[in-house]
Formats: structure tokens, C-alpha cells, sequence
């Protein structure tokens, strides 16, 4: 048994079979969780749930929690059909093993607006295969028909009022066999699905009892704050750590691949030696990067043809003898994510093993990755998933940078490290939302139809140069970087959509909803064009151009209804609408808007949805506020620009993020569906630039084309 | 030595006095409940009260804090009934991630611990220095009125 307690498929397998130990290490993420006592007998049908003889009940969730409510959503999954009351039920993150892998990609991870679409039927599974063999180990017991036993409430009810807890037949139902094939509810049946629930970690986020990354320790644990190059690429050329040293509480200075790190007893002497420590960079080329530059750049690269990404019909062709022709360019700047929870990791390396625990998105990769940095296998490393204050895709690096950088320090250091960023760091840090610029052409027929559209698209790949591009990048055209402008929904006969990917040092990554942020700001901004050229109303000219898209629609009719889409206003205010499909899920939103001065003001905002089945509608509503207020803030301020290579926003004085004060009321509105579930955690971002756009152009007559808004002289009211 | 009131306990603190509290709270009594999120008073992750007050700690030295009374999140449940704030923040389902909620809630008790009925724009001035990244704000403003219509009446 390796001290550690690693689950793998071999030993739940066994578990289940024989009742061998497996000796759980428990919590989400605190550090010093001992194994629970009773582990020997207690019933572990799979990999996701555990159940002791005094009746508690632990799932184990393979998805990390980081705001999308997935600990209370997935163990709803399994609560549903193991018939136990979900408040009762303990959550605990679960280890890395491939048990826990995507049941198509074959990691452990979290992102894509991925975890009920994948785990929809996986957990319910779990939770069925768990109550079949309890309801076995009970007509055992008692000698009665299976057939005359129900599960209810964490118990087994039999004839004549027999009634054990799940608890009483833990030590029969771990010799009962695994079945392969289990009944799942019909869905009339469901009492947990489908039900507004309110979060189950909430108690412990409003009383700071939750553990984040930030938050772990373990005896003896330093602290680092990394020196890293001024520009993307530098590399050291000398360090004098004198001064560093000479601060009270510095233990050690130590060079690293990314940079030095100022070791410390403390998080604020660390930085104190950071502050005055002495490193001379060789900048390389990334210092030349300029980002007024590469919009230049990009608009003469636009204006090359780009590797083809899609094509239906013959746009070239038909463009030219359009009636009527419509052209326009596109510019959104490099965003960071910004989580509220600066980057951060603490690792403890031994000779033969590591630990590790922070908050992330990649357990699989980071796994992969912390071993080569430490010269073990990956079995050799344990990662205690943490809450994570906040993801957006940060927490996702197929470089696992935070994470191998602070293993690199804790194996230079050689004491556990816990390697703290600073909020500059984190804005400093790249792995941004690429930069983008679009040029898109459209031709109108005399009715007003659009007959051609060609869409040429320049920005870095995220996938290129990391392992995943030999699944996302296909003849030179990496998916994401594509994706809500290749699969355009709209009637047009007509459509290529091609890419320019330049290379770049700076690093880029998802961020929430990946590609969408772009073309769904492009692609809404430019039909609304496209709407007033035809002479039609947006909504209407929308409605004409989706008929066969019956779930784009479907959100699109129940957003305008419920906003009242053209319904007097008051005064000074207009309306502005997109509709945009993404992550398997539909979303439509409405913006009521006023400007007074340069001042904008967001009012209203109405959303609808449409994520198939509803599993937790508290949860989508959730996610769709928060989507709006992350379009929203990228809408009005989001922006990072480098000068000679260096990035020049800091914290959040100038990178500002939306704030109460500018809030908009948000009214959600879930389509009713009983489609499989699919993506809440992204689709609702991609809209609010077009919907807050296409409202300003109502209330000014002047067409928003490049992001932010602040580049325009606008502030936020 | 700095004698400081954290939660109704006086202690002595070893730390350098221009140590933030916000570390001195995290390291060295580890009440990890206060979060670090800007270090410039931008966020409010780290807000606090000092002397009953809502008060940033990351850029409030050590020795600043001589001989005051501190209350951190994990002080502000009384007897082991959570503060009509925590309530509301719970019953609103409000957290998402759950890192900005310490300092809002924070802020929120210290807003009405001297304002028993804030209008919209009262909380829109005593919380707009809260940063919520994943955007909780609408169900912050309503938890703010739920704990408003709950706080008790005297005292």
C-alpha cells in the first residue's frame, strides 16, 4: 500500500471484490488529512463513492471545484440514484488515477464546460451500481426477493417493515459482485435532478474555513516569490543575490528555468528580498514586441488568404455580384484571466516522491509534467486538488508553469516550497486570451439576403507547439482558434472562413470560452451590420437567417419575449442582442443600455439558455450572471498591451474588472429540454461585447469594431 | 513584540511591525480565511475590521494595529451562530469560487454594522471596492438586503 493511499481502477476493483484496504487520503485539499478510520470496512463500489458502516457517504469528485458549483452538481448525479439525502453526503476531491479521466479524452481535467456532459451518465452509473448491490446485500440478508426491496433515504426497505441503513449492510455488500449492467431512473422519477439546490460548499466559503491552494502547509514549508524576465523569453544572464540575502527572513536564493526565486520564511519576506534583489536578463527577441505594431501587422496579414478553415458554396465567387457589399475589420486585445486567487503551489519532494497541492484544471498533465521536473515517475507524484479561487482556464497550462516552476524551487531549495505570485506577476505572467483581428466580407442579395460571407481570421494558435495539437490543429487550422465562425449558423449559401496563425513569445491560452470570445463578438456585431444594411430589424433579420436552427430559436424568441424586444424604452436607452452557440449549448442575450457622457451604463441584461437537460437550474443561473459580468468586463476594460516587450497593465487598477457599482440587473431564463446536458460554464461570456455593441450603435449611430471599450474614449457609469 | 486583539484574544506578535496584517493573520496565526488578491487595497480579498471597522489588511502594517481589536472572518460567527450576513450569503447562494467571499462578507457586516437599512446605492459605495471575478454581485446585493431585514434590533 503506498503511503499516500493511490487509488487505481486495480485496487477499487479489488476493494469492491475482496474488502482490501485502501487507505484514502481525504479532504478536499487539507494538507494534513489523516486516512479515515474505518477504511478497512467500508463498502467502495467505484471509484466515486465510499460508504461506512456509520452510514456517512463520500464521493469522490474527480472535477475541480472552481466556482461552477461542480462539487454540489456531480454529487447530485450520484445522490439521485444511490437514494441518499444529498446534504448528508460528504465531498471530497479525488486523487489523479485514470478513474477519474475524461471518458473520451483520457485526462484528468476540467474545463471545455466538460463536466455534466461527460459525467452524466458515468455518475449515475456510480450511484445505480452502488444501490443495486446494497439492495442485494439486503434480499441476502434477509432472505427475500430483490424484487421486494426499494432504497430510500440511505436505507433498504423490505416486507414486513424491515428497514437497514446502508451503514448496517456495508460488510455484506462488499462481497456482493459487481453488477455491469444497472437500471438509471426514468426521468419522471428524479427528486434531486432538475431541482434548484443551493451549493453545498457555501457554508464553508463564508466562514474561511474553505482550503484554496494559498491556504496549504506542511511543517517546515518556505516560501518563494519568483524574479521572472521583464519580456517573454528572457533568460538570466547574472544575478547577485546579496541584497536579497541581506533581508531578515530570506533563507535562500536560487536560480530556476523561468527565473530566481527569493526563498523565505515568509510569503512578505520573500518578497521584500524580491523586491531589491539583482538580476541581469538577456531579453532576446521578445523584446521587441509591441502590440500597436502587431494590430498592424495582423490587419496586413488579414489581407492575405489564410489557410482554409471552412467553406461551403463559392463566396469568392459570389461576392462580387452581390448587391450590396459589407466590409469590416476587427481588433480584441490579449486578455488575462485574472482569478481572484493569485497563482500558487506548494510542493514537497523527497527522493522518490513528490507532493503537491494547489488548485488546478490539469491534474493529468501537471502530473506528467511535475515528474519530469522532479526526475520521477508520475506514480511518484500525488496532487492534492485544492478549491481554486477562481480558473477561466489559467489553472490549465499544458506547460503546468506554475505548477513545474514551483517544483524546480522546492528541488533547488530542498525544503517544501510553496511558491506564492503576486498579483503583477499574475498579469505579468502571460498565458493570455490571444490577441485577434478579424476582416469579414458579406454580399447582400436585392431582398436583403446575405448570399456570400468570407471571414479571415489572424491570431496565435493556443494548441500549436503543445501536446495537444496533434488532436486540435488540422492542416494548419487549430480548432478553437475557429470555432463559432466555422460552424456559422446563419442561411448564407456562401461562407469561407480562413487562418492566419502567427507565432509569437508570448504565450497565449484558453480563457473562458476560448475561441467564442472572439467570433462571437465578430459574428454578432457584424449580422447586426448586416440587419440595418438590409433595412431590417436585427431580431427579425436573425429570426429569417436561423430557421432551421430550431434550438438557436428557441433562445433567441424566449430572450426577446422576456426583454420585450421592441417595447418602448425609456429615453436615452436602446436595446442590443446576440444570439451564440457554444460548448453544445445555446445562449441568447439582450442588453438594455445608456450613455450619458462618455459613460456607459448596462441596465438590464436578459439571458436565455438553453444547456439540454437542467440538472442544477440555481447553478446555470450561476454561471450565466457570472459569464455576463466576465463578457462584460473584457467588453469594457479588458486589455493587456506590451511596449518593447513588456506588458503594461499591473493589478487591478489598470486592468479594472467590472464592480458592483456597474452591475447590471441579469434576468437568466433556462429553455425547458430534456436533450442530454451540456455546457454551462462558458457559454454565456461570448455575447455580452456584440449585445453591449450592437446597443451602443442604436444609441449613437457609431459601430464598436475593436475592444475595449476604453480604447473609444467610453468609461463604465 | 506587538500586542495585538484577534477575535476576542489578545496576543503577542513576533513579526516585523511593516509585516501586513493580512500576512501576519495567513503566516503567522494562520487564520487563512482573510485572502491575499492585489496587495494595493484594490480587491478587498483581505478586508478585516479593526476596531469594528472594514478595513484592507494587506496594506495595514503590523504596527498599526498596536493594542486593537481585530475580527477575521473566522471570528465573525458568534457562540456558533453565523452573523445574519453569513446566512444571507448562504441562502442566496451567493459564493462561487468563493476566494473574494471572506472580504465581502466582511465588507457587508462592517456596512451594516453602522447602516441597519442601505439603499442600493449604499451598498453599491461600500462594496464596489470588492472585487468578484466570477461575478457574483447581484446575489450579493440581495443577500446584503436579506441580512439587513435580519439583523437583530438592539445593539
Amino acid at each position: 500500500m503506498p503511503a499516500g493511499g493511490w487509488i487505481s481502477r486495480r485496487a477499487f476493483i479489488a476493494t469492491a471484490t475482496s474488502g482490501l484496504l485502501v487507505a484514502f487520503r481525504v479532504g478536499p485539499g487539507r494538507a494534513a488529512d489523516p486516512a479515515p478510520v474505518g477504511a478497512a470496512a467500508d463498502f467502495i463500489p467505484n471509484a466515486f463513492i465510499r460508504i461506512s458502516r456509520n452510514n456517512a457517504v463520500t464521493i469522490f469528485v474527480n472535477k475541480s471545484e472552481m466556482g461552477q458549483g461542480i462539487y454540489t452538481s456531480l454529487p447530485m448525479l450520484i445522490a439521485e440514484e444511490l437514494e441518499v439525502d444529498l446534504k448528508r453526503v460528504k465531498v471530497v476531491a479525488a486523487p489523479v488515477d485514470i478513474a477519474y479521466a475524461h471518458p473520451q479524452f483520457g485526462m484528468q481535467f476540467t474545463g471545455g464546460s466538460q463536466s455534466i456532459a461527460s459525467e452524466w451518465e458515468r455518475l449515475r452509473k456510480a450511484g445505480a451500481t452502488a444501490r443495486e448491490m446494497l439492495l442485494t446485500a439486503a434480499a441476502q440478508t434477509w432472505g427475500v426477493d430483490r424484487a421486494s426491496l426499494r432504497a430510500e433515504n440511505g436505507r433498504v426497505i423490505g416486507p414486513g417493515g424491515r428497514i437497514a441503513t446502508y451503514g448496517q449492510l456495508v460488510d455484506k455488500a462488499r462481497t456482493v459482485p459487481v453488477p455491469t449492467d444497472v437500471p438509471l431512473k426514468d426521468p419522471s422519477q428524479f427528486k434531486i435532478i432538475g431541482k434548484a439546490t443551493r451549493r453545498l460548499d457555501s457554508r464553508e466559503k463564508v466562514t474561511g474555513a474553505a482550503m484554496f491552494g494559498i491556504d496549504a502547509r506542511v511543517p517546515g514549508m518556505l516560501v518563494a516569490v519568483v524574479a521572472r524576465p521583464p519580456v517573454f523569453g528572457g533568460t538570466v544572464r547574472r544575478v547577485d543575490p546579496a541584497a536579497a540575502q541581506a533581508v531578515s527572513g530570506v533563507k535562500q536564493v536560487v536560480q530556476v528555468p523561468s527565473g530566481v526565486a527569493v526563498v523565505a520564511d515568509s510569503f512578505w519576506s520573500a518578497k521584500k528580498g524580491r523586491d531589491v534583489l539583482q538580476v541581469e536578463w538577456d531579453e532576446g527577441p521578445g523584446a521587441a514586441i509591441d502590440t500597436d505594431a502587431l494590430e498592424v501587422e495582423y490587419d496586413r496579414l488579414a489581407r492575405t488568404p489564410g489557410a482554409p478553415a471552412y467553406r461551403r458554396g463559392d463566396a469568392a465567387a459570389a461576392l462580387p455580384s452581390a448587391a450590396q457589399r459589407v466590409s469590416a475589420r476587427f481588433d480584441m486585445p490579449y486578455l488575462a484571466h485574472a482569478p481572484m486567487e493569485p497563482l500558487n503551489c506548494l510542493v514537497s519532494i523527497g527522493p522518490d516522491r513528490c507532493e503537491i497541492w494547489t488548485g488546478t484544471q490539469f491534474q493529468t498533465v501537471d502530473r506528467a509534467n511535475a515528474a519530469r521536473a522532479a526526475g520521477l515517475r508520475p506514480e511518484q507524484v500525488e496532487i492534492h486538488t485544492m478549491f481554486l479561487g477562481g480558473g477561466f482556464g489559467r489553472r490549465a497550462t499544458p506547460t503546468s508553469d506554475f505548477i513545474v516552476e514551483a517544483v524546480h524551487v522546492a528541488r533547488a531549495a530542498g525544503a517544501p516550497v510553496k511558491t506564492i505570485w503576486t498579483r503583477e506577476d499574475d498579469i505579468h505572467g502571460g498565458y493570455y486570451r490571444p490577441m485577434w483581428h478579424s476582416a469579414i466580407s458579406a454580399g447582400l442579395d436585392y431582398t436583403g439576403w446575405p448570399t456570400a460571407w468570407m471571414h479571415t481570421i489572424v491570431g496565435q494558435s493556443i494548441a500549436e507547439g503543445t501536446p495537444f495539437a496533434a488532436a486540435m490543429v488540422k492542416n494548419g487550422v487549430d480548432r478553437t482558434s475557429v470555432e463559432g465562425a466555422s460552424d456559422l449558423a446563419y442561411e448564407v449559401p456562401n461562407v469561407t472562413v480562413d487562418l492566419h496563425s502567427p507565432a509569437s513569445p508570448v504565450p497565449v491560452l484558453w480563457w473562458r470560452s476560448v475561441g467564442h470570445t472572439h467570433t462571437g463578438f465578430v459574428v454578432e456585431s457584424f449580422i447586426d451590420e448586416l440587419a440595418r444594411a438590409a433595412g431590417q430589424d436585427p431580431y427579425a433579420f436573425r429570426r429569417g437567417l436561423l430557421a432551421e436552427h430550431p434550438r438557436h430559436l428557441g433562445v433567441l424568441d424566449l430572450a426577446a419575449q422576456k426583454a420585450g424586444w421592441g417595447s418602448p424604452l425609456p429615453p436615452g436607452r436602446a436595446r442590443g442582442m446576440a444570439v451564440h452557440a457554444s460548448f453544445g449549448s445555446w445562449c441568447a442575450q439582450i442588453a438594455e443600455v445608456s450613455i450619458e457622457g462618455n459613460a456607459i451604463r448596462v441596465h438590464r441584461v436578459v439571458c436565455a439558455v438553453d444547456c439540454g437537460r437542467a440538472i442544477n437550474p440555481e447553478t446555470i443561473r450561476a454561471q450565466m450572471e457570472g459569464g455576463v459580468v466576465f463578457g462584460l468586463s473584457a467588453a469594457l476594460y479588458g486589455q493587456i498591451t506590451l511596449k518593447q516587450g513588456r506588458v503594461q497593465q499591473n493589478n487591478f487598477h489598470d486592468y479594472p474588472v467590472l464592480r458592483m457599482s456597474s452591475m447590471p440587473v441579469i434576468e437568466v431564463h433556462i429553455v425547458p429540454s430534456t436533450a442530454p446536458p451540456s455546457g454551462i460554464g462558458e457559454p454565456g461570456t461570448p455575447l455580452m461585447a456584440a449585445a453591449l455593441g450592437n446597443a451602443l450603435f442604436s444609441l449613437t449611430g457609431q459601430r464598436v469594431r475593436s475592444l475595449p471599450l476604453v480604447r473609444h474614449g467610453f468609461e463604465s457609469a | 513584540m506587538t500586542r495585538i486583539n484577534v477575535n476576542g484574544r489578545w496576543l503577542e506578535v513576533t513579526a516585523d511591525p511593516d509585516k501586513p496584517l493580512l500576512w501576519v493573520l495567513r503566516e503567522d496565526l494562520q487564520l487563512t480565511g482573510t485572502k491575499f488578491g492585489c496587495g494595493m487595497a484594490l480587491c478587498g480579498a483581505c478586508t478585516v475590521h479593526l476596531d469594528g471597522t472594514a478595513t484592507r489588511s494587506c496594506v495595514t502594517p503590523l504596527s498599526a494595529v498596536q493594542g486593537r481589536r481585530v475580527t477575521t472572518i473566522e471570528g465573525l460567527a458568534r457562540g456558533g451562530r453565523l452573523h445574519p450576513v453569513q446566512e444571507a450569503w448562504i441562502e442566496q447562494d451567493v459564493p462561487q469560487c468563493g476566494y473574494c467571499q471572506s472580504g465581502q462578507v466582511m465588507t457587508a457586516a462592517g456596512l451594516l454594522a453602522v447602516q441597519k437599512h442601505p439603499t442600493d446605492a449604499d451598498i453599491d459605495a461600500a462594496m464596489s471596492g470588492n472585487i468578484c471575478r466570477c461575478g457574483t454581485y447581484q446575489r450579493i446585493r440581495a443577500a446584503v438586503k436579506q441580512a439587513a431585514a435580519r439583523m437583530p434590533k438592539a445593539g
